[in-house]
C-alpha cells in the first residue's frame, strides 16, 4: 500500500468524517461571535476602530470572513471528499447486498439472543417458520436443516440515502457559489427598473455567471404601502405593487411583492428588503433658474425612519451641499433634539444645513451619496421646513415639495437552490427511515430439536416479542 | 393580562406540585402510601398545569391574533409547555415519575423568568414573521428543544447517580430511580426520536429564510448555532450507534449538545446580532 492509498483510506474513514464534521461545527463558532463582513460591514469597521491591533491580527486569519476563509473552506472540502469516499463504496456494497440472500445460519445458535429449544417435533417446523417469516416480510434463506432470515434492510438504505442527500446539499451549495448573481437596487415609487447590470446599486456575479444569463425583466414601481402598529411603532405590513414585464417590452402584469412572498422568475427571485423615504425637493439659483428637482433617497437611522441624506449641487457656483434629515412625524425632546416619533408620514419636516464651498467631488475618491464632505465648505444656513415651504438660503432657494417612498429590492439568482431543497427533503426521509427501522436476524435450526434465536443490530428492542410470536406460531 | 394571570395560575399549581413531589421523593423509603399519594397528586398537578399553560399559550395567540411565537416571552412559555408535554408524553410510555421534580423545577424557572424578565404585552408580528413557516419552523424547533432538554435532564440524572454509585451506593431517595442502563437508553431514544424533527426545523427555517431574506443559509448566528447543535447531536448518535459509546461518555456528549441548544436560545436571542432578533427585549 503506497502513501496515497494510505492517505485516501485515512481520509475516507468514518472516524475522519466525524472529526471533520465536528471541526466544521467548531470552525463556525467564531463567525457567530465576531462581526462578519458579508453580514454587517459597519460592525466590522466599528470593531476595527475600537481594537485596531487585535482586529489586524484577527483579519489576517480571516475571522471577519469566516465562512469564505481558506481554513473554513478546507474543512468543508475535506469533509466533502471524506463523505463521498465513505458513503459511495458503502452504497455499492449495499446495492449488492440487497440482491443477495441473508448470510448462512451460524453454527452455534445458543450463543445468540433469545435462544430457545421448542417442545415439538421437527417435522414441518421449517415450513411453518418460513410461512411466518414471509408473512412478516423477512427475507428468507432456506437451507436443508435451517432457515436464516433478515429484516430491516431499509435501515441501511435510509442511512445511505441520508448521507448521499447531504452530499447533494453540499453540491447545491457549491453550485450556488459558482453560478448565479446577487444584487440590490433602490427604487422610488414611480421608477422603472430594467434587469441589466447598470441598473443595480451593487451587483456581484458568481465565478461562472455571464451577464447575458440575467432574466430579461423590467419592473415599474406602482405603489408601496407600509403599515405600523400605533402602540409599538413596529411595522405590521409592507406591500409593494409593481407592473412587471418579462421579457422586457411584453405586456405588463400587475404583481404584489411582500416580505415573505418574493416575485419569482425561474431561479431568480426579487425580494423586498428595506424601505425608506425620498423627500422631493426643488433647488433654484438666485435668478430663479431650476437647478435640481426630484426625489432624493434618504437613509433610515431608526425604527421610526428618522432619515439622513444629502443634496449635492455641484453645478451651482460656488458649489452647494445640504446635509439633511427627514422626519416623517416630527417631534422634539431636549435630549435628542428633533427626531421622528412614528414611521408613517404624519407631520413631515425636512431639516437642512446648507454648506457652500467645494464639494470635493472632482478628486476621484468615491463619496457616499448620503453624506457631504464639509471639510472645504462653510455653513451658510440652517432651517426646518414643513411640507410646501420654500427656504431662501441666500445663494438660492430650496423648496420641500413632497416625499416618495423608496424600496430596496434584492434580486438573487441561485440555481443551486432547488437541488438543496430536494437534498434536504431526501435527507429527512432517509433519516426517518434509518432511525425508525429495526434491523434484525432470526434463525431456525432443526437439529434433533427445533431451535430458534435472533440478533438485533445495535441492540434495538422488540426482538424478544418477535421471537416469542414465532415460538407461538411454531408450537400451535 | 388575562394570559398573565392564567400563566401565573399554572405556575402556582406547578409550585404546589414541586413541593408535593419533593416530599414524595424524600420520604420514599419510610412512607410508601403517602409517597404514592403525593406522587399522584404531583402528576395530576402537572397535567393540570399543562392544561392551563396550554390554554394560556392559546389565549396569548388569540389576543394577538396570530400564533404565539413572536417574542422571547412567548417562546419561553411555549418551550415550558413543550418540555412538560414531552415529560407527560414520556410518562405514559415509561415509568418516569421520578423525573417530575427536575422537570417541574425547570418549568418553574422558565415560567418565572418569562413572567418577570421577558414579559411583553401582546403585539402584532413584524412583516418578516408573517408566514405559515412561523408555525411550522418554530413549533418544530420548540418541540425539539423540549425533548432535547428532557434527554439532557435524564443524562444529568445519569451522571449524578453514576457518581453516587461510584462512591458506594445510592442515597435512600435515589434507590427509587431506574437503573443507569435504563436512563442511558432513554436519553438516547429521546434524542434519536427527535433528531429528525430538529433537522426538519433547521430545513424549514432555511426554506423560510429563502423566501423572507433572499438566501436559504447565511451563517446568521442563530443558523450557525442551530447547525452546531445539529452537528453535536449527529456526533452523539454516531458515537452511540457506530462507535458504541455508552454511559458516562455518551451522557456528557448529550449534555454538551443540549448546552449548545440552550446557548443558542439564551445567548443568541438576547445578546446576539443577526436577523433572529425577535426576543422583543
Amino acid at each position: 500500500m503506497n502513501i496515497f492509498q494510505w492517505i485516501w483510506r485515512q481520509l475516507t474513514s468514518m472516524r475522519t468524517a466525524l472529526i471533520l464534521l465536528m471541526m466544521l461545527g467548531l470552525a463556525s463558532i467564531p463567525g457567530s461571535l465576531f462581526p462578519q463582513r458579508n453580514q454587517n460591514p459597519m460592525k466590522v469597521r466599528d470593531f476595527a476602530a475600537a481594537n485596531p491591533t487585535l482586529a489586524h491580527w484577527l483579519d489576517k486569519v480571516g475571522i471577519f470572513d469566516v465562512y469564505s476563509s481558506a481554513w473554513f473552506s478546507a474543512i468543508y472540502i475535506l469533509l466533502f471528499i471524506s463523505l463521498i469516499g465513505c458513503v459511495l463504496p458503502r452504497s455499492f456494497e449495499h446495492l449488492k447486498a440487497i440482491g443477495k440472500k441473508p448470510p448462512l445460519t451460524p453454527k452455534y445458535l445458543d450463543r445468540m439472543e433469545g435462544f430457545v429449544e421448542l417442545e415439538r417435533g421437527t417435522e414441518g417446523a421449517l415450513d411453518t417458520a418460513e410461512k411466518w417469516l414471509k408473512k412478516n416480510r423477512f427475507r428468507v434463506r432456506r437451507e436443508e436443516l435451517s432457515i436464516s432470515a433478515e429484516k430491516g434492510y431499509s435501515r441501511e438504505t435510509g442511512n445511505l440515502l441520508f448521507h448521499l442527500s447531504l452530499i447533494m446539499i453540499l453540491f447545491a451549495v457549491a453550485a450556488g457559489g459558482l453560478f448565479g448573481s446577487k444584487g440590490e437596487a433602490i427604487l422610488n415609487v414611480g421608477d422603472r427598473f430594467i434587469n441589466t447590470p447598470t441598473s443595480y446599486d451593487n451587483l456581484t456575479f458568481a465565478k461562472f455567471q455571464k451577464e447575458g444569463d440575467m432574466v430579461p425583466f423590467s419592473l415599474r414601481i406602482l405603489d408601496f404601502k407600509a403599515s405600523y402598529d400605533i402602540n409599538t411603532n413596529a411595522p405590521t405590513d409592507y406591500t409593494l405593487k409593481v407592473a412587471a414585464s418579462n421579457p422586457i417590452g411584453s405586456k405588463e402584469i400587475l404583481k404584489t411583492i411582500k416580505v415573505n412572498s418574493p416575485l419569482t422568475y425561474g431561479s431568480t427571485k426579487i425580494y423586498l428588503q428595506a424601505n425608506g423615504y425620498s423627500p422631493v425637493v426643488a433647488v433654484r439659483d438666485k435668478t430663479g433658474k431650476l437647478i435640481f428637482e426630484g426625489p432624493v433617497t434618504f437613509l433610515p437611522q431608526d425604527g421610526n425612519l428618522t432619515s439622513i441624506g444629502a443634496i449635492k449641487l455641484p453645478d451651482m457656483s460656488p458649489q452647494i451641499g445640504m446635509v439633511a434629515s427627514f422626519l416623517p412625524t416630527a417631534d422634539r425632546s431636549p435630549k435628542r433634539g428633533a427626531f421622528s416619533s412614528f414611521p408613517e408620514v404624519l407631520d413631515p419636516r425636512l431639516l437642512v444645513s446648507v454648506w457652500m464651498g467645494n464639494l470635493g467631488l472632482d478628486n476621484g475618491t468615491p463619496q457616499s451619496v448620503y453624506r457631504v464632505d464639509t471639510s472645504k465648505m462653510q455653513r451658510i444656513g440652517l432651517k426646518a421646513l414643513s411640507l410646501g415651504q420654500i427656504y431662501d438660503f441666500g445663494e438660492g432657494t430650496l423648496a420641500f415639495e413632497g416625499y416618495k417612498s423608496w424600496v430596496n429590492l434584492q434580486i438573487v439568482d441561485d440555481p443551486g437552490k432547488m437541488y438543496a431543497l430536494a437534498g434536504a427533503i431526501l435527507a429527512i426521509l432517509g433519516l426517518l427511515t434509518s432511525l425508525f427501522t429495526r434491523q434484525r436476524r432470526i434463525w431456525i435450526k432443526v437439529e434433533g430439536r427445533v431451535q430458534i434465536a435472533g440478533l438485533a443490530k445495535n441492540g434495538v428492542p422488540g426482538l424478544d416479542e418477535e421471537l416469542s410470536s414465532l415460538k407461538k406460531a411454531l408450537e400451535e | 393580562m388575562v394570559l398573565y394571570t392564567i400563566a401565573f395560575f399554572a405556575h402556582a399549581i406547578e409550585v404546589s406540585f414541586s413541593v408535593k413531589d419533593s416530599e414524595s421523593s424524600n420520604k420514599t423509603s419510610f412512607d410508601f402510601t403517602r409517597t404514592e399519594r403525593s406522587g399522584r397528586i404531583g402528576t395530576a398537578m402537572m397535567i393540570l398545569g399543562f392544561i392551563f399553560l396550554f390554554a394560556g399559550v392559546i389565549l396569548r395567540g388569540a389576543s394577538a391574533h396570530r400564533v404565539p411565537w413572536g417574542n422571547m416571552y412567548e417562546f419561553s412559555i411555549t418551550g415550558a409547555l413543550a418540555f412538560s408535554g414531552a415529560y407527560l408524553f414520556a410518562l405514559v410510555k415509561y415509568k418516569l415519575r421520578w423525573l417530575g421534580l427536575p422537570v417541574s423545577i425547570a418549568v418553574l424557572l422558565t415560567l418565572g423568568t418569562a413572567i418577570t424578565v421577558l414579559y411583553r404585552p401582546s403585539a402584532p408580528l413584524v412583516p418578516a414573521l408573517k408566514s405559515t413557516w412561523l408555525a411550522i419552523h418554530v413549533s418544530a424547533a420548540i418541540i425539539s428543544g423540549g425533548v432535547f432538554l428532557l434527554a439532557n435532564t435524564i443524562a444529568a440524572t445519569y451522571l449524578i447517580l453514576d457518581r453516587m454509585e461510584e462512591r458506594g451506593g445510592r442515597n435512600e431517595w435515589a434507590k427509587k430511580l431506574p437503573s443507569l442502563e435504563t436512563l442511558d437508553q432513554l436519553s438516547y431514544r429521546l434524542v434519536a426520536f427527535v433528531f429528525p424533527l430538529w433537522t426538519f426545523a433547521v430545513i424549514a427555517g432555511a426554506i423560510w429564510a429563502e423566501s423572507a431574506w433572499g438566501r436559504y443559509w447565511g451563517w446568521d448566528p442563530k443558523e450557525t448555532w442551530a447547525f452546531i447543535t445539529w452537528v453535536a447531536y449527529a456526533a452523539y448518535l454516531h458515537a452511540r450507534v457506530t462507535a458504541g459509546w455508552r454511559g458516562r461518555k455518551a451522557a456528557w456528549l448529550c449534555l454538551f449538545a443540549g448546552s449548545t441548544f440552550l446557548f443558542n436560545y439564551i445567548y443568541v436571542n438576547i445578546y446576539g446580532t443577526g436577523r433572529h432578533t425577535y426576543s422583543g427585549l
